[in-house]
C-alpha cells in the first residue's frame, strides 16, 4: 500500500530499492563464476544441438549473459549459414560463397534457462 | 610486563561458548573485504568492551604497513616493537605487547607501519596466534582491506570471523566474496556498521533486513553512524569506554554476545515510524 502511494507520488523507486535490486543481480552473476572454459564448452554444446537442424557459423557464435528484468539470461548469438542442409561445419573460417548471415539471436533454451541460472545462485 | 593470569584466563575460559579447545582462548578475525567500512574502529571497541567484561584480551593488527590500531586506541606512542619484530624474533611477544590505558586486562601487538604485508610468514603468524591464545581468552586480528596476502595471514590462526559491513552496495558486495572466501571454517558473524535509521527509514539506505536478506550471516550486532566516534577516534579513547549511549550500548551488546550471552536481537532502527509518518517520507522521497 505505501509502496503504491510512493510509487504514484514519488515517479522513480526508493534508491535503496534500487540498490537491493542492484546487488541481488550483481550477487547472482558473481555467484554464477562461470570460467571462461565453462562458456567455450557451452558454446561448443550449444552449436552441436543446433547443428543437427541449421548450418551455423562455428566461428562467429557469441554467448554472453545479461540482466533481463528481474533473471539473468543466457543469451547465445549464432549466425546461421544455411537452413536447409545440416552438414559438417566449414573447415575454413572464411568460405568464399558464404550466404547472407541470419542473425539469429535467440535465447537458448528460452524459459528454463534463465530459471535456472536464478535458482543456481 | 605481563601480568602472570595465565591460569585465571583458563578458568574464565571454562564458561565461554566454545568448548572444542577448552584451554584455548578463541581467535576471531575481524574482516570486511572493502576499506574503510570499521574495522579497526570495530576491533578496537570490541577489545576494549570485551576487556571491560574482564576478559583477557590481545588485539593483533595485521595491517602491517597501515598501522591504525593503535592510534584509535590512543596508544601510538608506547608501541615499540611490532608484530614482524616477533614473527622475526628481534623482539618477544612480551616486549611487544603494549598495554592499554584504560583496561589493564587489554593488549595490543601492533603491525609494523614501515614494512609490507608480503613480509609477514605465514606460517609464523599461525604460531604466533597460537601462543597467544594459550595466553588470552580473546585474540582479535584486525585484517587489512583486500583478499591477497594480508587477509590471508590476519585468518591463518583464526577459528572465527567477524564481518564487518555497511549498508552500501559495495560493501555487500565485498562481503558476499570474503564470506565465500572464508567458507563455513569460521563461522562469520555479521556486523552492520554505520547505519542511518533516518535515511533507512526515507528508503534511502539499505536496512539491517535488506542486508542481511541478501548475506544470510548469523547477525552480531549493529551500528549507528554516530558522530561521537569521530571524537573518540580523535582522541584515542574508543566509544566502548563509555558506560552509556546507544553506540557504546550496541558495542558492549555484541561482546556480550560473542560471550554467548543471550542477548535481545539487535537494531538501530529504534521505533518504528507511525503510518501517517511513513506515508508522508514516503511521498517524499
Amino acid at each position: 500500500m505505501i509502496e503504491f502511494l510512493r510509487r504514484i507520488f514519488a515517479g522513480s523507486p526508493p534508491s535503496a530499492d534500487t540498490a537491493k535490486e542492484r546487488l541481488r543481480l550483481v550477487l547472482m552473476t558473481d555467484h554464477l563464476a562461470l570460467g571462461p572454459e565453462i562458456v567455450e564448452a557451452m558454446k561448443r554444446d550449444l552449436v552441436d544441438v543446433i547443428s543437427r537442424h541449421v548450418e551455423v557459423d562455428r566461428e562467429h557464435i557469441e554467448v554472453t549473459f545479461e540482466r533481463q528484468d528481474r533473471v539473468l539470461a543466457l543469451l547465445a548469438n549464432v549466425p546461421i549459414l544455411s537452413v536447409n542442409r545440416p552438414s559438417p561445419p566449414p573447415s575454413d573460417g572464411s568460405p568464399p560463397t558464404r550466404p547472407r548471415r541470419k542473425r539469429a539471436r535467440r535465447k537458448a533454451a528460452a524459459p528454463s534457462a534463465p530459471a535456472e541460472a536464478a535458482a543456481g545462485t | 610486563m605481563l601480568p602472570q593470569a595465565h591460569d585465571v584466563a583458563a578458568e574464565r575460559q571454562t564458561e565461554t561458548t566454545i568448548g572444542e579447545i577448552a584451554k584455548l582462548g578463541r581467535a576471531v578475525v575481524i574482516t570486511s573485504g572493502k576499506g574503510g567500512v570499521g574495522k579497526t574502529t570495530t576491533t578496537a571497541n570490541l577489545g576494549t568492551a570485551l576487556a571491560q567484561r574482564g576478559a583477557r584480551v590481545a588485539l593483533i593488527d595485521a595491517d602491517v604497513g597501515l598501522r591504525n590500531l593503535d592510534i584509535l586506541l590512543g596508544l601510538e606512542s608506547r608501541v615499540h616493537h611490532h608484530l614482524l619484530d616477533v614473527l622475526e624474533e628481534t623482539a618477544t611477544l612480551d616486549e611487544a605487547l603494549v598495554q592499554d590505558k584504560h583496561s589493564d586486562n587489554l593488549f595490543l601487538l601492533a603491525a609494523a607501519q614501515a614494512r609490507e604485508k608480503d613480509e609477514v610468514d605465514t606460517e609464523k603468524m599461525r604460531a604466533l596466534v597460537g601462543a597467544l591464545r594459550e595466553r588470552f581468552e580473546y585474540v582479535l586480528i584486525d585484517s587489512p582491506a583486500g583478499i591477497e596476502k594480508g587477509f590471508k595471514n590476519a585468518v591463518v590462526g583464526a577459528e572465527e570471523a567477524i564481518v564487518v559491513c555497511t549498508p552500501e552496495v559495495s560493501a555487500v558486495r565485498d562481503v558476499d566474496r570474503i564470506v565465500g572466501l572464508l567458507g563455513n571454517r569460521f563461522r562469520p558473524q555479521l556486523i552492520i556498521n554505520r547505519v542511518r535509521p533516518e535515511l533507512v527509514k526515507k528508503g534511502k539506505m539499505l536496512s539491517v533486513d535488506d542486508v542481511n536478506a541478501i548475506l544470510r550471516l548469523p547477525l552480531l550486532g549493529v551500528i549507528a553512524d554516530e558522530p561521537q566516534i569521530i571524537v573518540t577516534t580523535n582522541r584515542g579513547e574508543p566509544i566502548a569506554l563509555r558506560r552509556e549511549g546507544a553506540t557504546a550500548n550496541a558495542y558492549h551488546a555484541i561482546a556480550a554476545r560473542i560471550a554467548g550471552e543471550d542477548v535481545p536481537a539487535p537494531t538501530v532502527e529504534l521505533k518504528k515510524a507511525t503510518f501517517f509518518e511513513r506515508l508522508f517520507k514516503g511521498v517524499r522521497s
